[in-house]
């Protein structure tokens, strides 16, 4: 009782004619990071189950978009931490196809046991995320420039490397049935095994951010990276132990793409570097560093998958897409810099007042 | 008691710093104990971050020794300063505009608890400890630690940033122009905030050039004028109009003072039109 009597006049000046217990509950979930990628979400979902119909609601509809989600999550959760921190992640768009070809080359064409190859593939990621945060601590350069470097110069040794060793762009793969069934499966006939993998990461990564020490020196990182150093935080080896969070699960999406299609391509994975931001920042993260969350990021890649896989249960031409999502892009921001703006002004009653009139 | 009276917490013995060519302060000697406020009064380019850089373990000063508690002090990084319970809080105060108040508040010192195999951040207990401080301080209005510290007015800031390097257990407390950006009322407040820290035995440096707000809380008061001790006096000692002619420079107040009044004179006792 005490508790609704202390809060209800805050809250109250945000949703005005509702009532107290109500306002409350909706004033606290408005003012969290997630909330416009939330209304995002509900907004496409309904559009496209009012254009797409029956075949978008099935459960094969639901596996289209969810298989693209949970490839792009995985990779849009550590792309989120960095962009969280202050960074950007280009490179990601080379280290799928390198991993790809590694893992393809490794235990297909020499015919090495898969985790051999999985441990190579998996490794590569990680020695790339390594360099990518190294260059930046070490040169203070911008991220978007150095990890736009190893985008080219990693895609390049991959396409050169892969034509000496295996003499093609494009290298078989047939894996083992444990391998298969863990990586590469589906479930039902349907639903992609990497789903599981999207939780998994989406857990640790939530883990991380809200409930770890680790996720305060995140937001701090990317708030001021000056205060953040002198407060204690280390802040170099966080960011390359970052950078090799995103070049770990960049590595494990081209991994399990090779052992999913039992073969691996060069040249696959550039839709990645933009999906992978677009999903991020629909999340409700600021590109600036700083703010976002975890369940925002999951809730932006979801929306984004349903707009990218939507439109083929609808009768529109596939083309609208990229319209769709440029406008949704916009829109997302908007209404997240409004929600932020929101829950900045809520310690502030008198502020807040003159705001709503 | 009577030996952290009369002990300096902090002693400067001749402080030289130059960058290159460029002399920035000249034999800069202050002192001050605990349950003292020291106020450093200057112009713009005084050489007053200068000497709050070396304070605070940004700069190295190229000559002249440090005592702490009278130890010979030098330090290497920011976070070795704090380590030995000198807190700089800087004019916006907390500078993670976008975390919570009782994430902010225990930035790279975070409470964690165990749940099963994990550490956790202890979220509920670093907002309680956060309010509480403030709390303490006189900042009654925030009662939830998850509030965004961008909300906060500039006072409450100070406030927060102020709270934090008390329980942290810094000894020597830097304040770097906390009211400058500050209307009256929060100025008035961050005063009060001052006297509290003053009173928990805090040895506070303020660092202003409104000379109202340093007779309100000073003890002690040093002038700086490009990068030189112009002046070091007791409470008492100087009346403001004197401190305001000395901190503006006398001589150029005086030389501009005179020209009006030449002008006037040779204008029929008008005085210069603005253009």
């Amino acid at each position: 009782m005490t508790s609704t009597s202390t809060t209800a006049p805050v809250t109250g000046a945000t949703t005005d004619a509702r009532g107290a217990p109500a306002g409350a509950s909706l004033g606290h979930l408005l003012r969290r990071p997630e909330t416009g990628s939330f209304i995002g979400l509900v907004s496409v979902f309904v559009f496209f189950s009012v254009f797409g119909g029956a075949t978008f609601l099935s459960a094969s509809g639901a596996a289209s978009w969810l298989n693209v989600a949970a490839e792009l999550g995985i990779i849009a959760l550590p792309v989120g931490l960095l962009m969280i921190a202050g960074h950007l992640d280009l490179s990601v768009g080379s280290v799928i196809p390198a991993s790809s070809m590694t893992v393809a080359i490794v235990s297909g064409h020499y015919g090495l046991p898969m985790p051999v190859g999985i441990a190579a593939a998996l490794g590569l990621g990680l020695a790339i995320g390594f360099l990518n945060g190294y260059l930046i601590v070490r040169t203070d350069l911008p991220s978007f420039v150095v990890t736009l470097a190893t985008l080219f110069a990693v895609a390049g040794l991959t396409l050169g490397l892969s034509v000496i060793v295996a003499g093609s762009t494009s290298v078989a793969l047939k894996s083992d049935p444990v391998t298969k069934m863990v990586f590469g499966d589906f479930i039902d006939g349907k639903f992609e095994v990497i789903l599981l993998w999207w939780i998994v990461t989406a857990l640790f990564v939530g883990y991380i951010l809200s409930h770890s020490k680790y996720g305060n020196w995140i937001l701090a990182l990317g708030g001021d990276k000056v205060s953040a150093r002198n407060a204690g935080i280390p802040t170099d080896k966080l960011n390359i132990a970052l950078y090799m969070g995103s070049g770990l699960c960049a590595a494990f999406v081209g991994m399990c793409q090779a052992i999913l299609y039992n073969s691996a391509q060069v040249s696959a994975g550039q839709s990645f570097i933009f999906n992978s931001i677009i999903a991020v920042v629909i999340g409700g993260v600021i590109l600036t560093g700083g703010y976002g969350s975890v369940l925002g990021i999951v809730l932006g890649t979801m929306t984004f998958s349903i707009v990218n896989q939507g439109i083929y249960y609808t009768g529109f031409d596939a083309n609208w897409a990229s319209l769709i999502i440029g406008v949704l892009l916009l829109a997302a921001v908007l209404l997240n810099n409004t929600f932020r703006t929101m829950a900045l002004t809520h310690a502030t009653p008198r502020a807040k007042g003159k705001a709503s009139k | 008691m009577t030996t952290t009276m009369t002990t300096p917490l902090l002693k400067l013995t001749g402080i030289n710093k130059s960058f290159g060519p460029v002399d920035v302060l000249h034999d800069i000697s202050l002192e001050v104990k605990a349950g003292e406020v020291l106020c450093l009064l200057g112009d713009n380019g005084a050489g007053k971050s200068t000497l709050i850089r070396i304070l605070s373990g940004v700069h190295k000063p190229t000559s002249g020794e440090m005592l702490l508690k009278g130890q010979p002090m030098a330090f290497d990084t920011p976070r070795d300063a704090s380590d030995h319970g000198i807190a700089t809080v800087h004019q916006f105060g907390g500078t993670f505009p976008l975390m919570s108040i009782g994430r902010s508040f225990f930035v790279g010192a975070e409470p964690t608890k165990h749940w099963g195999p994990f550490e956790v951040f202890d979220r509920k207990r670093a907002n309680e400890i956060a309010v509480r401080e403030m709390r303490q301080l006189g900042i009654t209005r925030i009662d939830d630690g998850n509030r965004l510290v961008g909300g906060l007015s500039g006072g409450e800031r100070q406030a927060l940033a102020i709270a934090r390097a008390v329980h942290f257990g810094a000894s020597v407390l830097i304040l770097d122009e906390p009211t400058a950006a500050l209307g009256v009322k929060e100025a008035a407040h961050v005063l009060r905030i001052i006297l509290q820290a003053r009173k928990k035995g805090v040895a506070v440096i303020f660092i202003t050039h409104n000379v109202v707000h340093a007779l309100t809380v000073g003890d002690h008061f040093a002038v700086l004028i490009r990068g030189a001790k112009a002046a070091d006096f007791r409470k008492g000692e100087k009346t403001r109009e004197e401190i305001t002619d000395l901190m503006a420079g006398g001589e150029a107040m005086a030389e501009l003072e005179a020209e009006i009044e030449s002008y006037m004179a040779s204008h029929d006792g008008h005085p210069p039109q603005a253009a």
